[in-house]
């Protein structure tokens, strides 16, 4: 089909036909623009191919099945809308092959949700997105949230059940809106989960993004941030409890190609059990022309075994001399034995000074959290993972 | 009545996987509960290994001499049982433990240290009076322990612990260090607190003479390469104001 999205150009600074950069892909709606991978490319070298159950190949079917659901305040304006709908793929361009795949194959049977917020609205309540699988097979989703200007919500996406599933998410943050998104992977065991999330900032935006990965045999999600406009906020809060061979990878991309913008991103995670696997990738650019970005990101890695694997990657890419801050920093490691120390020589035997410890690793970002009902239940999925381990 | 007793102690620094250098080079001290001994030395005299290695610090290793509390060696007590034996160390610099909020350690360190849980009402009233008693705000104890404290919030926390756990012997690290009067004040009415009783020993560890003027010492020892180098009553301290420590640091260093 044909791009409905023309107005963008394929990539949205240096004004040039090449990639200025190694970060900067070109994209495309049509999943044949990019080659099928064979595990030796640089963004799908940490991901185990064969665990993506063909996703990346595209089997073109879809026996799967996967129901959304969507709850929340009244003024939050829901609908289900076919792959005509003009306001699909308007704010993006797929970046690799999957999320052009994915863009191509979800069908009328699993419409697209679009979440509309309107202008000058605060909601003030939560509107939840409930993606189950509830037939394991391949399928396909796409959903867009649209923060309409100074408006301001907090949308949770819920992905549970079992499925092998690819979508795209769009996110838009119109002019002074502030918009908080909370995606919680909550998989069973054998669901095989690759998301793209798009959120285009744009002036004066806020944009917030908790992704909480739990469950699956495999998630790979990639979000990426570009700006549309001066005075654009992101914030990108991760946090991932990897067990026995589960495989989480999170992806960021950060496009400052606006001035003035700001970004963090913040992703922790804990590994426990053979062979679990996590990998990070922060990818930050600051483009040529721009002034005035701020930028931090960081990951950290808390390793309860032995038998993980990390892999923690950030690349930061700058274009200009004219920068506010930038900086990056991972650290991977056991629990730091001088808490431990510090909890026991108050009497707290070794073992429950351990667990608070470990607890209060992921306390610290749930805690930012603001919706309480899903602070709780996040944390009490950590307990039941760590009781597992323990 | 409570004896603890520092015997031939000689304990090294860890500094790396292979390297570890002497520190502690003979220590010997008895304390009896109601007694309060500052022990006053030199930066790197040994005084804070001191306080470390008794508590059981990863990075410190007592290679010799034991340290027995009514007759048991705490060294072949784990950290967590020691202070549950009833040994307490405030540090010098306390550990900041993130999202590990306040109230919750407190509530597990009450709980381990008494042998049972304490009512949640009963608790919450003493923790609050004995926050009240040292000016620490209320929002304090839904803070992660120690996170983003000044170093004078982290010196009162240190004591509003002492207060809870009632040990039987307390070793104060350099608790007066970066006090302003204000605070010093405070956290000396939080240790003669603890004091009253009678039934607590005190270690007072300080590099500064000002805290005994709030603190009253019995006895005063003079700490110097990793041994003590001199004792005496109050007025030996009175001396080291005057003089400094030039003439122990020289007898350790022959």
């Amino acid at each position: 089909m044909a791009s409905p999205n023309l107005g963008i150009r394929e990539h949205s600074h240096g004004g040039e036909d090449v990639p200025i950069s190694r970060l900067d892909v070109h994209g495309s709606f049509e999943s044949a623009s990019f080659p099928v991978p064979n595990g030796r490319e640089e963004e799908w070298r940490f991901t185990p191919l064969r665990r993506l159950r063909g996703l990346h190949q595209g089997r073109e079917i879809a026996d799967g099945v996967v129901t959304v659901e969507v709850s929340g305040p009244d003024e939050a304006v829901v609908e289900r809308v076919g792959r005509d709908d003009s306001r699909l793929g308007a704010s993006f361009l797929p970046n690799d092959r999957v999320s052009a795949l994915a863009w191509e194959s979800f069908t009328d049977f699993n419409p697209a949700t679009v979440v509309t917020v309107p202008k000058d609205t605060e909601l003030a309540e939560t509107v939840f997105v409930k993606i189950t699988g509830t037939e394991y097979g391949d399928a396909y989703g796409h959903t867009v949230v649209r923060a309409e200007p100074h408006s301001a919500a907090t949308v949770v996406l819920e992905y549970a059940g079992s499925a092998v599933y690819a979508d795209n998410v769009e996110f838009v943050v119109e002019d002074g809106a502030s918009l908080t998104v909370i995606s919680l992977q909550d998989w069973n065991d054998d669901a095989v989960q690759v998301s793209h999330h798009y959120a285009t900032v744009n002036r004066d935006a806020r944009f917030r993004s908790f992704v909480i990965t739990l469950g699956g045999d495999l998630v790979r999600l990639s979000p990426s941030v570009r700006y549309k406009g001066t005075g654009g906020d992101a914030e990108l809060h991760g946090l991932y409890f990897t067990g026995k061979a589960q495989h989480h990878e999170h992806r960021s991309l950060i496009d400052h190609n606006e001035s003035n913008t700001r970004s963090r991103v913040e992703y922790k995670g804990a590994l426990s059990g053979e062979d679990a696997h996590a990998v990070w990738i922060g990818d930050v650019i600051i483009g040529e022309g721009t002034t005035g970005t701020d930028s931090y990101e960081h990951n950290r890695n808390l390793v309860l075994t032995d038998g993980t694997r990390v892999d923690s990657v950030p690349n930061l890419e700058i274009f200009t001399g004219e920068v506010e801050g930038a900086g990056h920093a991972s650290a991977s490691g056991r629990l730091d034995d001088i808490h431990l120390f510090y909890l026991q020589s108050r009497g707290v035997p070794a073992d429950e000074a351990r667990r608070l410890v470990i607890r209060g690793y992921f306390q610290e970002l749930i805690g930012r959290i603001e919706v309480p009902e899903l602070r709780d239940r996040i944390m009490d999925e950590v307990e039941e993972k760590l009781a597992r381990h323990e | 009545m409570t004896k603890f007793e520092i015997r031939g102690v000689r304990a090294d620094v860890l500094i790396g996987a292979e390297e570890r250098q002497e520190i502690l080079k003979g220590v010997d001290l008895t304390i009896n509960s109601g007694e309060t001994h500052a022990i006053m030395g030199p930066n790197g005299s040994g005084k804070s290994t001191l306080a470390y290695a008794i508590a059981g610090h990863p990075r410190y290793e007592i290679t010799d001499g034991e340290v027995l509390l009514d007759g048991e060696n705490v060294l072949e007590m784990s950290v967590d049982e020691r202070a549950r034996a009833g040994l307490f160390l405030a540090m010098q610099y306390p550990v900041e433990v993130p999202g590990v909020s306040m109230s919750n350690f407190l509530r597990s360190s009450v709980t381990a240290v008494r042998g049972e849980a304490p009512k949640l009402r009963t608790f919450s009233k003493e923790l609050q009076e004995a926050m009240g008693n040292l000016s620490i705000d209320s929002s304090f104890a839904s803070r992660g322990v120690n996170e983003g404290f000044s170093g004078g919030e982290k010196k009162r926390h240190e004591i509003l612990q002492l207060e809870l756990l009632k040990p039987r012997m307390a070793i104060l690290d350099e608790t007066d260090s970066g006090l302003d009067v204000d605070a010093l004040k405070v956290v000396s009415a939080g240790i003669n607190r603890a004091r009253e009783s009678g039934e607590v020993g005190v270690m007072l560890i300080t590099h500064y003479t000002r805290i005994l003027n709030y603190v009253q010492a019995d006895h005063v020892h003079v700490f110097a390469g990793g041994r003590i180098a001199a004792s005496g009553g109050p007025e030996l301290a009175d001396t080291l104001e005057s003089e400094g420590y030039e003439r122990f640091a020289k007898a350790a260093a022959k």
